[in-house]
């Protein structure tokens, strides 16, 4: 009599870490779920969703800390972190915080925590990272330029129907249309 | 009861914090169960394989935007304190063609990094990386462009009901109707290009779209709160303050207010434009109350705790409407002058030798005075001698107050 120890977690440690793997839910009720937790956050604070404006206020925390005098004496910094003011005491901190845990809680609670790299079966890992830092360094450069992300602009504004969240909208699905089949090779 | 809610009053700033804390676990949650987490799946909407992005996007979008114009319609929203993301045409739309090519080429967009990186995607976490890159890189370099990026195409709080001049609701039936219609063309697709055996789809999502259908038609039967409706929701709170006096200041403290740099201070004018050409207290901004719900928005987008609005008219009939206008509106600090311009000139033009007095007493909201020329601000008692009046006396009664936390929407 064999016994596959292998492959099935025995501890309650491995157990608690390794559930069942669940399949994604239905687009449309993510998005209605989605909708709600937006909507939630409206009726409740005023403010929508975001990401991007925590992740800056992370940014200029390192650079307060390192090199105060050149936040003081640039513009763009300084509304964050002159002079005494903390960045990191602002609403969308929090609310970044909570969609990491969020995220890991979703991940833990469908079996899908695992280490893995996502990509298209013609590149290698590496390129895959490469690429994955220079998306997000142009994402980054592009979503502080329009003034938000696609949580912060498309979909708050979207949803309080700002005429420049609209547009904004639009344009980002324009640019990636636009090169998708340029860079087909990193998907397909 | 109106929300939104002001928590750090209410609760303090540690329990604010961790109701956003909760609000952005229930966001990362969603965005991981509807497999926001992979990038392949993400990428796969510009192949039109996959079209799980614009399915939940505007899913999002039409679900919570139908329910906050219902609650708006109903008076238990309001929605001059909800962050509208301000327009800046050309930066947003630049903004977001660079972000488009980020998207493409990285796979994620920074809300759903966040989820991957958290679930243990190694691309996520390159990401992030990134990510946090290309803002540092925007913060040093925002300098060589700042003027462009700060003014261009900014049209304020500027919504699609104020561009297209159409009713809320009818805006709201709009994008709903097609959103539907893209949802449609969006499987369309996924069986053409991603091979999706479409009569594997629940049935349901068909009532899904019909109730949103019929709710955002709800919305339009409902429509928006008029200003007189708004009022009469705050009247038993505002009344009073009316009453007691508490808002209508003295001449003597607005003269001081004017030079107290602490205090940003727009003194609006809502007399006609006859009695506005012959006085008015220099620096006054002329808004005759037919054109007050125009500047009502730029009002709501830019109110700051250390912003007062003083409305003035000949005594205080007019000025109290617009008060009651701007205050069912929202705005805060809205103070009146106390006894119109006619008490302005009582309190400081005694020994102006041009403007006189009328000796018999003038039909409610006129001026008591009789001026020789329509000179404006030009009277010395439109601009007293600041060292003159260097010691006044007065009961102060601004208050400076601040609704919500608006340090900015989305990602500010």
């Amino acid at each position: 009599m064999t016994v596959q120890t292998q492959s099935q977690p025995t501890s309650r440690w491995q157990k608690f870490w390794k559930r069942p793997t669940k399949p994604y839910i239905h687009p449309y009720a993510g998005g209605i779920l989605l909708g709600i937790v937006l909507f939630a956050a409206f009726f409740l604070t005023g403010n929508g969703l975001g990401a991007s404006g925590g992740l800056n206020r992370f940014v200029v925390w390192v650079q307060d800390a390192i090199a105060p005098q050149h936040v003081d004496t640039t513009p763009y910094l300084l509304k964050m972190a002159g002079g005494d003011k903390d960045p990191l005491d602002d609403w969308i901190v929090p609310l970044v915080i909570g969609t990491l845990v969020g995220g890991f809680a979703s991940g833990w609670f469908s079996g899908r925590l695992k280490i893995e790299t996502n990509k298209g079966p013609r590149i290698s890992k590496r390129q895959r990272w490469f690429f994955a830092f220079a998306g997000g360094a142009i994402m980054g450069y592009g979503a502080r330029m329009a003034r938000g992300c696609t949580s912060g602009q498309a979909l708050s504004g979207g949803a309080t129907l700002s005429v420049g969240s609209w547009l904004f909208m639009f344009a980002v699905f324009a640019g990636a249309y636009a090169l998708a089949y340029f860079v087909r090779r990193l998907w397909n | 009861m109106t929300f939104p809610l002001n928590l750090e009053a209410l609760f303090g700033k540690p329990i604010m914090f961790l109701i956003f804390g909760l609000i952005g676990f229930a966001f990362g949650f969603v965005l991981e169960s509807s497999g926001f987490g992979n990038s392949k799946k993400l990428a796969a909407q510009f192949y039109f394989k996959d079209m799980t992005v614009l399915k939940v996007m505007f899913g999002a979008i039409i679900t919570a935007m139908v329910l906050i114009f219902m609650m708006v319609g109903l008076g238990v929203l309001d929605y001059n304190q909800i962050w509208v993301n301000p327009t800046y045409l050309w930066s947003g739309i630049v903004g977001g063609l660079i972000m488009g090519v980020g998207f493409i080429v990285g796979g994620f967009c920074p809300g759903t990094s966040l989820v991957a990186m958290a679930s243990g995607k190694i691309d996520g976490l390159f990401f992030v990386l990134g990510g946090l890159f290309g803002i540092f890189l925007f913060g040093e370099t925002e300098r060589f462009f700042d003027s462009w990026w700060q003014t261009s195409g900014y049209l304020g709080r500027f919504t699609l009901m104020d561009w297209l001049k159409v009713p809320t609701g009818v805006i709201v039936f709009a994008i709903v109707v097609m959103a539907v219609l893209a949802f449609f063309a969006a499987e369309q697709l996924e069986k053409h290009f991603g091979n999706r055996d479409l009569t594997k789809e629940p049935k349901k999502r068909v009532f899904g779209a019909i109730a949103l259908i019929s709710m955002a038609a709800l919305v339009i039967l409902i429509g928006m709160p008029t200003t007189e409706q708004k009022w009469d929701k705050v009247a038993a709170v505002k009344e009073p303050a009316l009453a007691n006096r508490e808002v209508q200041i003295e001449p003597a403290e607005l003269y001081k207010t004017l030079y107290d740099n602490r205090i940003k201070l727009t003194l609006l004018d809502v007399r006609d434009e006859a009695d506005f050409n012959l006085f008015h207290i220099r620096g006054t901004q002329h808004a005759p109350l037919s054109e007050l719900p125009a500047l009502i928005p730029d009002m709501v987008a830019h109110s700051a705790s250390n912003k007062v609005y003083v409305v003035t008219s000949n005594d205080e009939a007019t000025a109290t409407q617009a008060w009651k206008m701007l205050t069912a509106e929202s705005v805060p600090n809205v103070y009146i002058l106390g006894g119109g311009i006619n008490g302005w000139i009582d309190a400081f033009g005694k020994d102006e030798p041009t403007i006189q007095k009328v000796t018999f007493p003038a039909p409610e909201d006129q001026l008591q005075y009789i001026f020789p020329a329509a000179l404006g601000d030009r009277y010395q008692c439109s601009d007293p001698n600041p060292i003159e009046n260097e010691e006044l006396e007065f009961t102060p009664k601004i208050k400076l107050q601040m609704k919500r936390d608006k340090s900015g929407g989305g990602c500010g």
